[in-house]
């Protein structure tokens, strides 16, 4: 594809100044860490020439970024891997790290999104801004498919880009001076949002943690099913079901209790659902199915891995309005305040994707894609039981969670990758809670499962 | 027993019709009914009233029930109406990033790796807020786009709303009309950390010249500030004012560049935008700020839709690049004849030279009785430029997005409205 002529190097470069020679530097050298409160303690750190005399503004950094520890787990996972690959070039890699999905969209969902792409250059078909809630017919496809009964109407269903942006737009909602509580492991987008938003007090390196968030162990000693009676109150608790990564399923009876514990605390669960079409067992697929939950939970799902729409870019969240803030005011008015104001709607193309999945044959289509990865978790699942391992997840999810007790889970990752070029996903980027276990993610063509398998038994064999 | 009326305090000094309440929302908390025990965010406490153009929207419905076979025509949100040429809408789809720099940065070198892709402006600029944080001070055009200081209020950065003025306190409102070229007077601005400048000026259509824009960059490096430039008019820049802040010497250590595919091509549904944070901004620590905005863009965002970058990637094919433009176009004649039209009726018309926006002075007015009296009698749909900031009490803005007949029907409607009534009209000079 022609791109535009060749760049003139010797173009006068518009950062010129009087005070600068051309600086071409690794944006990433300055990655070291300053000890945020330094009293009279100076870190001397060499700096390149040009460092020391760069211009600076006089803005300061937003302090609760600076309280991040490391970049984004998964971005870290994939400078791992690239660099793995600098060093075996010829190795075939194979990733179970992030939970990507790697089979085609089934057909009828990608013709409805060209489809709706080719009317855009017509008159009578092209659409511009949309609903920032949502197009009406994909909000009433999601509440009867996945709500039919449980009374979320159409209109408490807001229609994403994704249940990851929803997460940062519900911390946006809940402002800074709210508390969290989270599962531990967990999700890293909910904890990382949390700090952003600056809920939370800097991160403590010797439990791992930060301080005033809430971690909600879950272990296979408590069935994955935070003990709740030594929880402390928050305003806000962070609940993935089935779970992402341990994969454990809670129970109609545990979130009974969960929303009881919320009732009585005041709080707010915000459910994260994105797996439920993965679950086998006859567990609740949301969390509305339990009495109660409407005065007290928000719901987030997503297509992503549903319809392998993780890069396409589609998702949604329930909040009903029943959910009311310790003043009266409804959380959905505020939600829409921001979905007006911080968003601007999903992609009309991604929309028109998301409504045939929700016909019959793209939810039978989903169905198979989602059997798909069923059946590649099971394989996984046999090759770590066959090799002696504790496995946990892997039934109604598709990640399976393995044991390696004592072990750092990040050293396992690595000999893990270093010696079967495979990519996976340390526990403890999850929480501490996660120390000890491998994440490893059902999501591959079928080949490359099973080529994983068979490194994996070669290893640990 | 709390019953939420449908009438809220409306305590801002806009003489809106009361806020109505959706009916969906008109929840009665029984006696027995739930309340959590989760205090409300005290920044949205402080919003005055609804984002702007959904207002907009719901006035537009209610005036449709009132009206149900009016034809109504919109020229109130910037909404693209003309379809996307059929080249970008057949391709299939990292190319976006490289090409985004090649094509609008390909002189002021910006590298590929300094360009975000996003789901458009309004999206980047509630991210930039929220790599600023709530301690940053801001400055704004006024008027200007209401995202800029909805997003401020919302994470933090505000103090209250105050009626008299129209205004929100610890924000800086750098006043833009036609007595200052619609260019602040910077040297009656104060220091903030951020300053939002959009140019082409949405909603005044003003595009600054090379030397007001020399003017920003100094008074930023000056200040130690950060400009957060808004070029997502650019493309229909018609004389040499600069399309990009970084055209302008040293920007490049003093601002942020966000822009869209919306206007330029037509993307406002389909969401594709991108944002430029160069390697040499810095925060007063010495940390780049390109850290923390890919931190943000990693942990709080998950890419554009893969679908419209490729649509994206086609727009900047020559061919496409090519069929965009005379879209663009076709929106600067529909410009060209609302300005026409409103200067024939003696009125102080601004913008619509270099933006898509026409900005129409009613000196001594209400802009909100202007916009019910042009929706009223005219069944045009415009946007009251208070909405914009105190500074456009008196103004009304005008988009120039439609298909042609339905801007040549509604410069008619207008004109009879306007002549016919110019007696009791005396907004004409």
């Amino acid at each position: 594809m022609p791109l535009m002529s060749d760049l003139s190097t010797s173009m006068i470069s518009s950062s010129s100044s009087a005070f600068l020679a051309p600086i071409s530097f690794n944006s990433r050298a300055q990655t070291v860490s300053v000890p945020v409160k330094s009293i009279n303690i100076v870190k001397c750190v060499a700096t390149p020439q040009e460092q020391q005399t760069a211009y600076k503004t006089n803005v300061s950094r937003n302090a609760n970024i600076a309280k991040l520890q490391a970049g984004y787990l998964f971005p870290e996972v994939a400078r791992r891997r690239a660099a793995h690959l600098l060093k075996y070039p010829n190795a075939q890699v194979i990733s179970l790290g992030i939970g990507d999905t790697t089979e085609p969209i089934p057909e009828v969902i990608t013709s409805a999104m060209a489809k709706r792409s080719r009317a855009l250059s017509t008159l009578e078909g092209y659409s511009g801004y949309g609903a920032e809630q949502g197009e009406k017919a994909l909000r009433a496809a999601l509440a009867s498919t996945f709500y039919r009964k449980l009374g979320i109407e159409d209109d408490d269903i807001f229609v994403s880009d994704g249940a990851k942006c929803d997460i940062s737009r519900l911390q946006v909602v809940f402002g800074s001076n709210v508390s969290m509580a989270v599962q531990d492991p967990s999700y890293p987008a909910y904890v990382d949002s949390s700090v952003i938003m600056g809920q939370t007090g800097q991160f403590q390196k010797d439990v791992e943690k930060y301080a005033n968030i809430e971690y909600m162990r879950c272990t296979p000693e408590n069935g994955f099913f935070p003990d709740l009676s030594t929880v402390a109150r928050t305003d806000i608790i962070f609940f993935c079901s089935p779970n992402n990564p341990t994969g454990a399923a809670a129970t109609r009876e545990q979130l009974i209790r969960l929303v009881q514990f919320a009732k009585d605390n005041g709080s707010i669960i915000v459910y994260d659902s994105a797996y439920a079409l993965y679950m086998l067992d006859d567990n609740p697929r949301s969390i509305f199915e339990i009495p109660g939950a409407k005065e007290v939970a928000i719901e987030t799902s997503s297509f992503s891995k549903y319809a392998g729409f993780t890069g396409v870019r589609l998702g949604w969240t329930v909040v009903p309005k029943q959910l009311l803030f310790s003043d009266g005011f409804p959380v959905a008015k505020d939600f829409n305040r921001i979905v007006c104001t911080c968003f601007n709607g999903a992609s009309n193309i991604a929309q028109a994707g998301g409504l045939a999945c929700l016909s019959p044959e793209g939810l039978e289509a989903m169905q198979e894609v989602i059997g798909f990865y069923k059946e590649n978790t099971n394989i996984i699942v046999d090759t770590f039981n066959s090799l002696g391992f504790k496995v946990y997840g892997g039934k109604n999810a598709p990640y399976v969670w393995v044991h390696f007790p004592g072990q750092n889970s990040w050293d396992v990752f690595s000999e893990i990758l270093e010696k079967t070029h495979i990519v996976t996903t340390p526990g403890s980027g999850f929480g501490p809670g996660g120390e000890g276990f491998i994440r490893v993610s059902a999501f591959g063509h079928r080949e490359n499962v099973l080529e994983a398998c068979r490194r994996f038994k070669q290893l640990y064999n | 027993m709390y019953k939420l009326s449908a009438c809220c305090s409306m305590t801002c000094g806009i003489s809106f019709q009361p806020k109505m309440v959706l009916p969906s929302l008109r929840v009665q908390k029984q006696g027995n009914g739930h309340c959590t025990n989760v205090p409300r965010n005290v920044n949205l406490e402080k919003l005055q009233n609804n984002y702007l153009f959904p207002e907009i929207s719901k006035r537009e419905l209610n005036h449709l029930d009132k009206y149900p076979n009016a034809r109504v025509i919109s020229l109130g949100i910037g909404d693209t109406t003309e379809p996307i040429p059929q080249k970008i809408s057949l391709s299939m789809a990292n190319a976006l990033r490289k090409a985004i720099a090649e094509t609008f940065y390909k002189d002021v070198v910006i590298k590929d790796t300094e360009v975000f892709v996003s789901d458009g402006s309004q999206c980047d600029i509630s991210r930039l807020q929220l790599l600023l944080g709530s301690k940053v001070t801001i400055a704004v055009q006024d008027p200007s786009f209401p995202a800029y200081i909805d997003s401020s209020v919302i994470i933090g950065q505000a103090g209250d709303y105050q009626d008299k003025t129209g205004k929100y306190q610890n924000i800086e409102y750098m006043l833009c009309g036609p007595e200052n070229n619609f260019f602040p007077d910077l040297a009656t601005t104060p220091r903030t950390d951020i300053i939002f400048f959009c140019s082409p000026n949405n909603p005044t259509g003003h595009a600054a010249t090379r030397t007001q824009l020399k003017q920003l960059v100094r008074f930023a490096r000056d200040n130690g500030s950060i400009i957060i430039f808004d070029s997502a008019y650019a493309a229909y820049i018609t004389d040499d004012s600069p399309k990009s802040i970084f055209e302008i010497p040293g920007a490049k250590e003093v601002a942020i560049e966000i822009s869209s595919f919306s206007k330029f091509a037509g993307f406002t549904g389909v969401r594709l935008g991108w944002t430029v944070v160069p390697e040499e901004l810095l925060f007063s620590s010495g940390f780049p700020v390109i850290n923390d905005f890919n931190r943000i863009v990693c942990t709080c965002f998950n890419g554009a839709s893969n679908i419209a970058q490729a649509g994206g990637l086609a727009c900047l094919s020559s061919e496409g690049f090519q069929a965009i433009h005379s879209v663009i176009d076709y929106y600067k004649e529909n410009a060209k004849i609302l300005v026409e039209t409103f200067a024939s009726l003696g009125l102080k018309v601004y913008g619509g030279v270099n933006a898509p926006y026409v900005w129409v002075h009613f000196p001594g007015s209400n802009s909100w009785s202007v916009f019910t009296e042009i929706l009223e009698k005219t069944h045009i749909i415009t946007v009251p430029g208070s909405g914009f900031g105190p500074a456009g009490a008196e103004y009304i803005r005008i988009s120039a997005f439609g298909h042609r007949e339905r801007i040549i029907e509604a410069s008619r409607r207008l004109e009879n409205l306007f002549s016919k009534r110019e007696a009791l009209f005396n907004f004409v000079e």
